[in-house]
């Protein structure tokens, strides 16, 4: 029988995991959707931090899953970029989700100038939220966009394709979107072990 | 009135050295014939060499060769004295050029606005040092006291009569500005200060010497008012640098464009005024110079925002020969508009306003690469929609569900025989302007369970155009 050890210094020493961290406080930016409210730690998408949106294939609801939110921050007078998009926006559409237009800014970029843009609006903190589709990027270039939406405490999105969700990300959240069935899956999320069941998504 | 009186004792030294990237390198000014040239003013680090203003060149060369050597160009140190003025007359709108090497600014009515004096003086002095100049600084009564009393003293105030009566009449005859003649003969008379010159009786001055001395002694007195020509800034900027050597990269042009553009804000900042586009001249040896053009969406005059977009635009910039000088113009100025700023902010780190965030993306990405997004009241899906943000932003027309992307051409759809769920709905319109368009429109469903927005030539079905997703 060895020494005696207090419980409390041995948990002092933080070399014991309590398996559940202290509750994050509640996200300030609800996604919209109720169900992947409740799924998340936060209750909400983590605030000034990166979020990465992978689809199978274009056009399958990464809009649907985001305009609530855009908005949202755009009726609150938030600015909102897109940073290179893959296809124009649809005034018509988003003016039928409830987007104020006059708050969407779009800046055209080639690949490389994206990401550097994307950074900087993300950095510059005059944004509500940053949308951009990077399309062959590293862990290192994820986690410069991490650090920069921290900085600037902003909102960003980053729409990749699904098969990036083998490697590992820096992002906060990982939200997967699938098309049959309709459903999300969040792949990790920061604060809290990931929900374990797809979660419907009816939103068409 | 009281006029401040800034000597630059060094000018035309200064605007050399401030061009170079290190100042503290030996350097001497030459000027003269081609046959006997003569070092005109040298620099600390020369002067600790040997190196003295008035030696030949053959002499300096034998004492040492570690010295970099710069031609004297009078043009040039004037250029510098009106860059002085433009900038002193953000301090005062009388600022006079009457005296080479100097500047004469009057000070009191701007004591209210720059606080008392010392404070005054302490920000002049800064920003002089700042831009690179060395100066004196002397406060009397009149233009010409201050002028005078400069030539002996730095950081004298003096505001009223009889003190400066008095520190007039402790200078010495020969450094009061008469003709040397003049001063000499008086001298030779045994008069050795101002205060004994005073002293004399008029009438004997007036008889032994030219009118001229008595028109100085008073002036210096204040006695008889100096009329001066006050500056008056240009509408136009326009500041050359000539590089002594070849540049190739644009590294080594980032030194001189970044004088060129705090030299703008300094001029912008006495006028109170911005700048919407300049342009930067790249001057090359035997080609046509370079025009790298700058425009703003807005008038601005932030040094490092200048400084900034300049590089963003001359970093792309490609030049077809070595750059032989850097010239900064600058013709339109419009009225400076302060940036409209809240006063709670909520962003705490806000480090960055969305306006210059703009420019900066438009510097790097092109005059077109941001702009926002406007729907247009019609329903040809190729002009729904506009990139300008001045375009009147109608209410968007109630129509069936539209996608949220839009192809901006569309392609024939690959897959063969698509699920349709919704349509046709037929789209026809635009045949007073050339756009004729009669088409089918389709909601389908690929295999994939992409939603997609399909046409067809009215009256068909096949040959699916693909034109946008309901993503």
């Amino acid at each position: 029988m060895g020494a005696v050890v207090a419980l409390d210094a041995l948990l002092h020493e933080r070399r014991v995991w309590r398996g559940r961290p202290a509750p994050q406080p509640p996200s300030a930016q609800p996604t919209g959707f109720a169900a992947l409210d409740v799924a998340l730690p936060t209750r909400g998408w983590p605030e000034s931090a990166l979020t990465e949106v992978l689809l199978p294939v274009d056009g399958v609801g990464e809009l649907q899953l985001l305009w609530p939110t855009l908005a949202r921050l755009s009726q609150a007078g938030e600015r909102i970029v897109l940073v290179a998009p893959p296809y124009l926006p649809f005034p018509v559409a988003w003016q039928q989700a409830g987007v104020d237009l006059r708050q969407v800014q779009i800046v055209e970029a080639e690949t490389r100038d994206a990401l550097w843009a994307t950074e900087q609006c993300l950095r510059s903190g005059s944004c509500g939220a940053v949308l951009c589709w990077p399309q062959h990027v590293d862990d290192r270039a994820l986690r410069r966009l991490q650090v920069a939406a921290e900085s600037g405490q902003t909102l960003a999105f980053a729409c990749r394709p699904l098969k990036a969700s083998a490697n590992p990300s820096p992002a906060a959240l990982r939200i997967a979107i699938d098309a049959r069935p309709s459903q999300l899956r969040v792949l990790k999320c920061r604060g809290g072990l990931a929900p374990p069941h797809p979660i419907p998504f009816t939103a068409h | 009135m009281r006029w401040a009186c800034i000597l630059l004792p060094q000018l035309a030294l200064d605007g050399v050295l401030r061009r170079r990237a290190d100042p503290d390198a030996p350097l001497a000014l030459i000027a003269g014939t081609p046959q006997r040239r003569v070092l005109r003013a040298v620099n600390p680090a020369a002067r600790a060499l040997g190196l003295r203003a008035g030696q030949s060149l053959t002499a300096a060369q034998a004492l040492t060769r570690d010295f970099a050597l710069a031609e004297y160009d009078p043009e040039d140190a004037q250029r510098w004295h009106r860059f002085l003025a433009a900038w002193a007359y953000r301090f005062s709108s009388l600022v006079s050029l009457r005296y080479p090497n100097a500047l004469l600014v009057e000070i009191e009515a701007s004591l209210s606005l720059f606080g008392p004096w010392p404070r005054f003086e302490a920000r002049l002095r800064e920003e002089l040092a700042d831009l690179g100049f060395r100066h004196r600084i002397v406060v009397a009564p009149n233009p010409v006291a201050a002028r005078v009393l400069v030539n002996a003293h730095d950081g004298l105030a003096i505001l009223a009569e009889e003190p400066m009566r008095h520190a007039l009449g402790q200078m010495p005859v020969e450094r009061v500005g008469f003709a040397p003649e003049v001063a000499t003969a008086f001298s030779r008379m045994g008069l050795r200060k101002l205060r004994q010159v005073i002293a004399l009786p008029r009438d004997t001055v007036a008889r032994r010497f030219p009118a001229d001395v008595l028109k100085h002694l008073d002036a210096l007195l204040g006695e008889r008012p100096q009329p001066l020509d006050y500056y008056t800034p240009p509408d136009a900027f326009d500041v050359r640098i000539e590089l002594g050597y070849e540049v190739e990269s644009h590294q080594a042009l980032l030194f001189p464009l970044k004088r060129l553009t705090s030299d703008l804000a300094a001029f912008l900042a006495g006028r109170d005024g911005g700048v919407q586009r300049f342009v930067v001249r790249l001057e090359h040896e035997d080609h046509a110079d370079t025009l790298v053009p700058v425009g703003l969406l807005s008038a601005e005059r932030e040094p490092a925002m200048l400084f900034e977009l300049a590089r963003g635009r001359l970093e792309q910039a490609q030049v077809p020969a070595p750059v032989r000088g850097v010239r900064l113009l600058a013709r339109e100025l419009p009225v400076f508009v302060p940036a409209h700023r809240e006063l709670f902010d909520e962003r705490p780190q806000q480090s960055m306003p969305w306006e210059q965030l703009r420019e900066r993306l438009r510097a790097r990405l092109g005059n077109e690469a941001v702009h926002g997004l406007r729907a247009h009241a019609d329903h040809r899906p190729e002009h729904a929609w506009s990139v300008e943000s001045d375009a009147k932003a109608g209410p968007a027309p109630p129509t069936a569900p539209r996608p949220g992307w839009l192809l901006r051409q569309p392609i024939p759809l690959r897959e063969f025989s698509p699920q349709i769920l919704a349509g046709p709905e037929r789209i026809e319109s635009g045949w007073w302007d050339g756009g004729d368009v009669r088409r089918d429109y389709y909601l389908i469903e690929t295999r994939w369970g992409q939603r997609g927005w399909v046409y067809s030539p009215a009256g068909e079905t096949g040959n699916f155009m693909l034109h946008g997703w309901f993503a």
